[in-house]
Formats: structure tokens, sequence, C-alpha cells
């Protein structure tokens, strides 16, 4: 088992928390940051899997800046969202009928 | 004792969801060798413009994810400033009052500007390029935000828009000028793609950098407001 | 020529999106109109130029996929880049009427606007399964800034909503592209289909992973919740945007992920099951659809509901006859471009509606029929189509999906084809007895400006005129198209 192949097996523990968080959190702050777990563990898994025979490839990487350039625009896009949401309503969550999920 | 449960079955949705991608990954590397990108991939880097395999591979291989990619961080901006509604740049309140930090940008801004400009540079043959440059230009600003210097050019106004245009419209100009040119809709024209490349980087590292600086930077109060289709006047 | 069509179709949207950011809402409008001109002329020339001499890979950059990135220019794709082109054209128009050009975030309308058509038409030609990820994105970021555009407090909640499910839908797909990757080594999705053989265990978890995301952009029951808020409360031609395209381009991903790898990937438990949630949708969809108070609310359930049967496509092409796939996929594909059009028109015509009584309640529409006939005249027509009543395009659809249904025995789909249609019909006579109802003596209307009611009746129309050029439009898909000399050397291997 190659380094890169257990960056990728940890990619996938990344995700698995980052969607347990995203499920079971209520706080949107939190959610977010679920999300951008998972996204790490995504890119974790896109370059360690990609290169698991210790050859560098360049396509994966510069996939993952692609990536993390739109997991930063989706995450301003949601802070600003969630602050206005705030200003106006001083909630920090959207359960207001119960439900957690999407 | 329900929610108890609801956490114990969600728990063990996601670890089942784990062992399964885990299973995947490792199937996946247990196969036999993928295809020949990466030989076809260094044949083709002398054409490229540069000597970063990853650069290029974004701005001239796969350019169209990356031009693509420009145009949602404009979105994020746009969304960002037109829904801030939250304190003024000028309020004394949001200003921080660290005079150590004050006193020590001095030395950080120029520094920074440095390390940005060196990491545009580095990325035609080492890692380096554009969004790194971006993200240390950004980080510059909110430093400089952080230690209370006024920032006038992120009030939004046609000077914002345009900074945050201008590094999506360029790229957008060299590529419709490939096509002019007779080539596909993002080709180089054969010998200059070393040149656009570099022309490219230039403007997309400021507008990065004023991107994220605005989506950092609160807007003035928005007044207005707009109730929902069909109630209110 | 078909260089100039194609660099002509993917400039002009994000040129001007970046030269609307310039300008304010009244002169971005004047620019769109030019822009909205060209762009319908690009996809009616490009569509004709497929017409006649058939489909073909278009290399961006000069670089040959796998290195590069190849749009797919077939019949199917240039179909959807017309619709868009129909659909987004008259939304734009209705929205330069309909909103209000002096509050200050008006002017981000228009390049949030073209930045959703840029990145439909990239969904709609794309082959190379990380450029669809982009694609996606820059519609949902699209979307939900439309969405929460000058909004209050509860269109911030749906925009939320809608931009989490967006992203964990989107983030299931990408992690789907990096399983793809480390396995085949190539994201050209022609590519991964000539690497694929039988049954592969990553490639099978990868898929139904980029199913599951793409189902829950989709809103496909039970991930719809975030639908209805979000079309809902968003302004009336933004909704239409959402429900007529939006939703349309993740489905159309799955669907051609599906169709290339699924016959390899897939099993008839995964394919019956997702027909199976597809029914449940549209009869939950259509049951809440009945219930519901607000006008909006009722349309938008609606879309839940139609969506439904656009997932009938996977148990209806899985392990079916060439010729019974076949038809699967002209059903779905003249039932994708007749909601597209019905819906569209449905939520500008209730747009009118409701600036006419000033109220988004259903019981409040009591008198309209008297003094707002042509908009509910369309949106009845509309209605008509989603009803699945002949000529229009959502019979023709119906018709389609009821043979493929009985020619592969899979005859319980007809139950829910003709069910859903009654379920339609139910939700849509409940808006009409709402609007003759005379208990209100008040005459206080508002009467639209004339081009904002002829829009929807002009989508409704060219619904209700689908079934009858169907021929034409279906014959374009079975058109030939080339296979480039690369996918060939790819799939060769020593």
């Amino acid at each position: 088992m190659s380094p890169e192949l257990v960056y990728a097996l940890a990619g996938v523990g990344l995700c698995g928390i980052g969607v347990s968080g995203f499920l079971l959190l209520s706080h949107l702050l939190r959610r977010l940051l679920a999300f951008n777990l998972i996204g790490s563990g995504t890119f974790l898994v896109l370059v360690g899997l990609a290169q698991h025979r210790g050859v560098p490839d360049p396509v994966p990487q510069a996939l993952v800046l692609t990536g993390i350039v739109v997991a930063i625009a989706a995450t301003a896009l949601a802070v600003v969202l969630i602050r206005r949401y705030f200003h106006l309503t001083g909630r920090t969550s959207l359960a207001e009928d119960g439900d957690g999920r999407s | 004792m329900w929610r108890g449960l609801q956490v114990l079955l969600t728990l063990a949705a996601c670890a089942s969801l784990t062992g399964v991608l885990a299973a995947a990954v490792l199937s996946a590397a247990g196969s036999p060798p993928p295809s020949k990108l990466a030989e076809q991939l260094a044949a083709s880097l002398g054409r490229s413009g540069v000597e970063n395999p990853v650069t290029a591979v974004l701005l001239n291989f796969r350019s169209y994810d990356t031009l693509l990619e420009i145009g949602v961080l404009v979105i994020a901006a746009m969304a960002g400033i037109s829904l801030a509604r939250t304190r003024s740049l000028e309020d004394p309140e949001l200003r921080s009052a660290d005079t150590l930090l004050h006193a020590l940008l001095r030395w950080f801004i120029p520094l920074m500007l440095l390390l940005a400009a060196y990491l545009l540079w580095a990325g035609g043959d080492r890692p380096g390029g554009a969004f790194q440059a971006g993200a240390v230009l950004a980080a510059t600003g909110v430093l400089m935000r952080l230690g209370g210097l006024p920032m006038d050019f992120v009030r939004p106004g046609l000077l914002l828009r345009l900074g945050l245009v201008l590094g999506f419209a360029v790229f957008l100009l060299v590529a419709i000028a490939g096509a002019m040119a007779g080539e596909a809709f993002l080709a180089y024209p054969p010998g200059t793609a070393g040149g656009l490349i570099l022309a490219i980087e230039v403007v997309l590292t400021l507008s990065i950098g004023m991107i994220l600086l605005a989506l950092f930077v609160a807007a003035p109060v928005i007044n207005e407001h707009e109730p929902e289709e069909g109630t209110g006047s | 020529m078909n260089q100039l069509l194609m660099a002509g179709l993917l400039f002009t949207p994000l040129a001007w999106a970046a030269l609307c950011l310039l300008l304010d809402f009244r002169r971005g409008c004047w620019l769109s109109w030019l822009g909205m001109l060209i762009q319908v002329l690009v996809s009616l020339s490009l569509w004709f130029a497929v017409a006649s001499s058939g489909g073909f890979f278009y290399a961006l950059a000069g670089w040959e996929a796998p290195l590069g990135i190849a749009l797919r220019v077939d019949g199917l794709a240039v179909t959807f880049v017309l619709l868009t082109a129909a659909v987004a054209t008259a939304c734009g128009l209705h929205a330069g009427v309909y909103l209000d050009a002096r509050k200050p975030w008006q002017r981000y309308f228009w390049p949030l606007f073209w930045f959703l058509w840029a990145g439909l038409n990239g969904v709609w030609l794309g082959a190379d399964v990380f450029n669809l990820y982009v694609g996606l994105e820059l519609i949902s970021l699209a979307a939900v800034g439309l969405v929460a555009l000058g909004g209050e407090a509860a269109a911030l909640r749906a925009a939320l909503r809608y931009l989490f499910a967006a992203l964990l839908g989107s983030l299931a797909y990408l992690l789907g592209v990096a399983l793809l990757y480390g396995r085949f080594g190539t994201l050209s999705l022609a590519g991964i289909d000539g690497l694929l053989e039988g049954r592969d265990p990553a490639a099978a978890v990868a898929v139904m992973l980029m199913l599951a995301g793409l189902a829950l952009k989709t809103a496909l029951f039970p991930l719809h919740g975030w639908l209805p808020p979000a079309h809902g409360i968003a302004k009336s031609p933004v909704s239409a945007l959402l429900s007529g395209l939006v939703v349309k381009a993740s489905f159309y991903i799955a669907a051609r992920l599906w169709l290339e790898l699924g016959d390899r990937l897939g099993s008839q438990l995964l394919a019956q099951g997702i027909g199976m949630l597809g029914a449940a949708a549209v009869v939950w969809g259509s049951w809440l659809a009945f219930r519901q108070t607000h006008l909006k609310q009722v349309v938008a359930y609606s879309s839940v509901a139609q969506i439904g049967y656009l997932f009938l496509l996977f148990p209806l092409s899985y392990a079916v006859a060439e010729p019974v796939s076949l038809l699967a996929q002209q059903g779905i594909t003249l039932q994708v471009i007749s909601h597209a059009l019905a819906k569209a028109a449905m939520f500008l015509a209730a747009g009118n509606l409701i600036l006419s009584v000033r109220s988004n309640r259903v019981d409040a529409l009591g008198g309209v029929s008297h003094f707002l006939p042509f908009s509910l005249f369309s949106f009845g027509l509309a209605g008509v189509s989603l009803m699945g009543l002949p000529p229009t395009g959502g019979f023709a659809a119906k018709w389609l999906l009821l043979q493929a249904s009985l020619a592969s025995g899979q005859w319980w789909w007809v139950a829910v084809l003709l069910l859903g249609g009654v379920l339609a019909a139910a939700y849509v006579f409940r808006i009409y007895r709402a609007t003759f109802a005379e208990d209100s003596d008040s005459d206080d209307f508002f009467h639209p400006p004339k081009s904002m009611e002829a829009i929807p009746m002009i989508l409704a129309l060219l619904a209700l005129g689908l079934g009858l050029v169907a021929e034409p439009v279906l014959s374009v898909l079975a058109l030939p198209f080339e296979v480039p000399v690369d996918v060939a050397a790819v799939a060769v291997q020593p």
C-alpha cells in the first residue's frame, strides 16, 4: 500500500465524517464546514488514487486546483447567505420544520 | 431516545458508505494501469507554451474548465455584493483596534505583494500560478482590512465591478481571438501560447485577488427591500 | 462554418455576462435583447447544421480528448441548446418587464442570467465528466444567486436549502469522477465507455454515487425537499428558468451516464428502483400540488411530479431491445422539451396572475377569469400539456413511453402514466375553479402589460404544437455521429 493510497483512504474517511456531520448537525456554519470536509476528502481521493503508483500526474493536480476554487466560491456564497440570514432573523439554523436534511 | 436512535442509524449508514467507498478505492487501485494520458501529456508539453505541466493543463489543455471556473468565482462575488446587508465599511466597531498589526503592515504588505508577484512568475516552470498569487493578494487585502487601513477600492461601484470582470474578460477575448484566427475556441495561435498565458495569468491574479477580497469585505447597508411576490405593496 | 457557430455559441453568453455586469438593469436589458437574438440565431443555425450533416466532436483549445476537452455536438445536444434558447429568451423578455428596475441589486440579474445560460449550454454539449462538474456548479451557483437576489428571510432560507442540496449533489458527483479517473485514467465519457468491460466494482460505485448526486440535484423523490421553497419563492421568470431548464441539466447528465455505461454497470434492481421512485414522485408530487394554498407552490410541486416521469427512462432503457430503448429515449426527450415549455409558460402566467390580484394565494384568484383571460388561458394550455392530452407534446411523450412500457413487458408503468395525467388534471382544474369563484365583489385588478401576457401564451402554444412537429424534432436524434480516431486508439490497449 503506497503512501498515496493511504491519502486516498484518508480522503474516504473524511468524506464519511463530513456526510455524517452534515446530516446530524443543524447549525448552518457547522454544516458548511462539513461540506468543506467532504470536499477536502474528495480532493484527497482524486490526487491519491490517480497517483498511487508513484508517478506524478499533473491532470488530477490541476483538477483539484479547479475544484478548490469552485469550493471557495460556493463556500463564500454560502457564508454570505448565512450572514444575511442571521442578520435578518437572528437564527443560525434552517430547522424550522424540524428536519436537518437538505 | 428517538433522537439517539436516529443518530445511531445515521452514523451506521455513514460508516457503511465509508466502507463501500474504501472498497471501491482499493478495487480501482488494484486494476491494471489506465490509459496513456500521462505520456500524451508529456509529448505535448513542449507545444503548450509553459514548462510547468499543471499550468499547461490549467491554461492550455483544459482551459475551458478554467474559464468556467473563473465564471463561478465572478458569480459568487456578484452574489456577495448584491446580498451583503451588514454594516458599513466605515463603521468604527468593525475596524480593528490592533495597533501592532497596523504598524507591522508596513512590512507585511510589500513582502506579500512581492510574494504574490513571485508566485505568479514562478508558475511558468515550477509550482505556482495565477490562483496561488491571487490568493496571496487577497490575503494582503484582508490583513489591510483587519489592520484598519481604508479600502475605498472595494466599495461597490463601477471600479469594483470592472476589477471583478477584468480577468474573465481578457481570458474570453483571448479565447475568441483564437477562434477568429480560424482555430477552435480557446486555441492559442501557434507560437503565442507562452506570452498569452502569461498575460492571462497576470490579469487573472488581479481579478481573483479582488474577488476573494470583495467576498470578505462587507458592503454598505442596502436599505431597500423587496417583499415576496403577491404580498405587501 | 461549424467552427464559427460553436465559437459564437460558447462566446456569446459569457461575453454578455461580462458586459452586463458593467451596466445597470435597463441598459443590460437592451443589450440582452441583442444577445438573446444572437443566441437564438446561432442555436438555430447549429441545429440545422447538425440536422443536415450529422453530429461531430468539437475539440476545445485545439486539443483532442482525452488530453483536452471535447464537446459532443450531436442531435440531442443541439435540440436542447435550441430549447434553452427558446425558453431563456422568453424568460429574459418577461423578466425585463416584470422585475423592478429601480432596486439596486437588480443590476446583477442579467450577468447571473447569462452565466446560467452559458452553464446550461456547457452541460448539454459536455462529453467530459469533470467539465460537466464545473458546468453543474456554474448552473447551481447562478441559480442560487437568482433565487436569493434581493430576497428577504424566506428567500434566503429557500436559497440556503437549495445551495446545500446542490453542493451535496455536486460533491457526490465529484467523488464519482475521482473514482472514475483513478480507475480509467481518462475524463472523457467516450473514453471511459471504450475502456469499460463488464462488471467493475469501482466504476459501479462511482456511477451510483454520481447518479445519487444528480438525483438530488434533479429533486427526485424523496430528495425533493429543497425544490418547492426555492421555485415557489423566486421571482416568476427565475422560477420558470429553474423549473424549465435547470433541473433538466442534472437529469441530462444522469441519462447520458446511464445510456452509455448503464448496460454494463447497472442492474435490474437499480433500474426498477429508480423507476419506482419516479412513480412515487408523480403520485406524491401531484397529491401535494393539489393541497397547496399558494399558487406558485402548486406549480412547484407539479414540477416535482413531472420530474418523476423523466426517471422512467431508467427501467425502460435497461436490458430491453434496442428499438424499445430508442422509443423510451425519444419519449423522455419529448417529455423534457414539452415540460420545459409548459412549465415556463405556467410560471410566467402565474406571475401575471399574482401581479394582477396582488396576492399569491389560490383562493384570492376569484374573478380573475373575467379580467385576465389571456394569462389564464396560457396557464390552462400549459396544464393541458402536463395532463398529456393530444395534440400536445406531453401527449406525444406519454404515448411513446406507453409504447415502450408495453413493448418491454413492463406494463406497470402504464398505470403510472395514466394516473399522473388524471392527477395533473385535478390540480389544474382546482386553479380554474378558484378563478371562476365570484365570492368577492372587488374589481381591484392590476392589468399587466400586453407583452407580459403574450410571452406565456407563445410558450404554451409551442408546447401545444410540439406534438405536431415531433417527427422532425426526433429525427435529429437518430442522426449519424462521427467517432473520433483518438477514442478508438485509447480503447486499444497493448
